[in-house]
């Protein structure tokens, strides 16, 4: 009896936002390994997981698993698949490739997390997995330092929420992978394409989400100066 | 992968950094559970060793009392979710005469390399040693001083004359409390005696033949042997106290520690022909030892729990610095980290 928990590892966007780089984003190496390699460790180290799924653009599947077997020698939990269009798509493939393979019920979870994420902890990863289980679906947190201010036409401010109800989200974001899909294949083309978060998605239609709290250095490995910041936090004694 | 590390960087501050751990064919990764607090985490963390010391290993992860779950080991010694204790001593090298936690090579956690405070502590087989079935384990967290109890007893079972019917154990502390337990324990013909300052702690120790307080010890009493689990700047009068109530050709087992430099009555061990030795930390042999210890007496862990202090849950940087200021405030007991950061 397996535990019908697995990890969704989303690396499925090419990184315009990295600069002049041409591999994706998740190739870059901090420590002297891919970034992506980190970020499936702390899944594959993870008993709880039973398997594995990387979701990958399809150019970029051979390169990702030579990454893995270069790297990481108990392999055998990891599955390389294609990722789809949109973030939402690529998570119903990982949903389908379960379905197709493993089989998917009502309890089956799925914890998806940004390839670009390498600091994610072992605490982040149960707390998921514990408010999936208990309540349906989680993202995971952190309280807004910054105020937030709103502009409805970008110019103008025309709203500046209360920051002690604001917090700014990060991954894992978990799931009872069924009910999403149910959710998500209930939604017209036109709610999927505005729906750009797959924790957006049961939000709208009344759908409970719980709060995990994350870590300030659990961050999204997306600018050039990330790079350099990842690096820094490496550089202990 | 990239390991959260909780070192600290200056005294009562914390930082969480991140080091490369490799997912080699060599090592097991356990993700610890329950870590508890040594004095010698304290003196690092208050600040209270030479500035020097703490110039030289700061910053560092402290802690090398631990238990946790094996969750990853490609060498298939363990079985994943095996419950373990993690062994701190870490030896380059083996010598057929010097003990591996008497070697200068060997690396000690919280000392000269990184301690458990991690997510994951990444370890060689033979540091691992399981931990009996259903133990308790608030209790199994301070296994590691346990073991330095148990490893200073087969020390003193060398050095030591063999009249051993009375056995002095000064300190009335969690290292005076383990030490005489297992003595009643390894030696049960022995009558063990504890010399203590605090009538209330010396209650604890309802396991003892006797105990007393160190201001009120009766005219003419002696021991065999002795051992000394006070340290600190009150060291230099338990031993002038053991040298005046052991019996010639006594062994004492030295095992408090202290920062600074402690006058002996060298005169005195002279005459008494006595044997002091020292004793410090422990390997593998001990906790193999001490586990079939605990299997011949099941009690004993029973008798540890009696020495937890504070349980606290821990899952951020904040919750590891009230754990350790809570320890600083307690009168006795182990105060005992349940690590979920």
């Amino acid at each position: 009896m397996g535990t019908n928990v697995y990890g969704v590892v989303l690396a499925g966007g090419i990184g315009s936002r990295m600069g002049n780089i041409e591999k994706p984003k998740q190739f870059m190496e901090i420590g002297g390994k891919p970034i992506i390699v980190h970020t499936i460790e702390k899944f594959v180290v993870n008993p709880t997981f039973e398997r594995i799924i990387v979701l990958s653009p399809r150019q970029w599947i051979n390169y990702t698993q030579d990454v893995i077997r270069k790297y990481i020698p108990m392999n055998s939990r990891i599955d390389v698949i294609q990722g789809g269009e949109t973030r939402n798509e690529t998570i119903m493939n990982s949903i389908r490739h379960i379905e197709k393979n493993y089989g998917l019920d009502e309890e089956t979870i799925i914890v998806t997390h940004d390839s670009v994420r390498p600091f994610v902890t072992h605490r982040i990863l149960e707390d998921n997995i514990r408010f999936a289980k208990e309540e349906g679906a989680c993202d995971t947190v952190i309280p807004a330092t910054d105020t937030i201010v709103e502009s409805a036409d970008n110019k103008q401010i025309t709203n500046i929420p209360d920051r002690s109800k604001m917090y700014q989200g990060q991954t894992p974001q978990s799931f009872k992978a069924k009910k999403l899909q149910d959710v998500y294949m209930a939604l017209t083309e036109e709610e999927k394409a505005i729906l750009t978060d797959a924790c957006k998605i049961l939000v709208l239609k009344g759908e409970p989400v719980y709060l995990v709290e994350g870590e300030v250095f659990n961050i999204k490995i997306t600018y050039p100066h990330d790079l350099r910041v990842a690096e820094s936090l490496l550089g202990g004694k | 992968m990239l390991n959260t590390v909780y070192q600290l960087k200056a005294a009562r501050q914390f930082e969480a950094v991140f080091k490369n751990v490799e997912l080699d064919d060599r090592h097991v990764l356990v993700r610890p559970t329950h870590l508890s607090i040594c004095h010698a985490d304290q003196r690092y963390y208050q600040g209270t060793r030479p500035e020097a010391i703490l110039r030289q290993k700061l910053p560092m992860a402290l802690i090398h009392e631990g238990i946790g779950r094996v969750v990853y080991d490609p060498t298939g010694t363990y079985r994943i979710g095996d419950e373990v204790v993690m062994i701190p001593n870490h030896p380059s090298e083996s010598d057929d005469v010097i003990a591996e936690n008497y070697l200068r090579s060997t690396k000690f956690c919280g000392s000269s390399k990184d301690g458990f405070m991690q997510e994951y502590v990444s370890l060689l087989p033979d540091r691992i040693v399981l931990l009996p079935e259903g133990i308790d384990k608030i209790t199994a967290a301070f296994t590691e001083i346990v073991t330095v109890s148990y490893h200073a007893i087969t020390r003193f079972l060398r050095f030591s004359h063999e009249r051993r019917g009375e056995i002095g154990v000064w300190g009335d502390g969690n290292l005076g409390y383990i030490t005489s337990l297992l003595l009643k324990k390894m030696l049960p013909d022995s009558r063990v005696y504890i010399f203590g300052v605090n009538r209330n702690k010396l209650s604890d120790f309802s396991f003892a033949d006797d105990t007393f307080l160190v201001s009120q010890i009766p005219e003419g009493l002696q021991v065999d042997h002795a051992f000394e689990c006070v340290g600190s700047s009150a060291s230099a009068k338990a031993i002038d106290q053991i040298i005046d109530c052991i019996r010639p050709e006594g062994a004492v087992s030295l095992m408090g520690v202290s920062e600074d430099q402690v006058p002996v009555n060298t005169r005195m061990v002279l005459e008494k022909g006595l044997c002091f030795f020292g004793s410090s930390r422990s390997g593998r042999a001990d906790y193999e030892g001490l586990m079939r210890l605990y299997e011949k007496n099941p009690d004993i862990p029973s008798y540890l729990e009696n020495i937890v202090g504070t349980q606290i849950k821990v899952s951020s940087i904040g919750d590891i610095v009230k754990a350790f200021e809570s320890d600083i405030h307690k009168m006795i007991g182990k105060t005992v980290m349940i690590w979920n950061e």
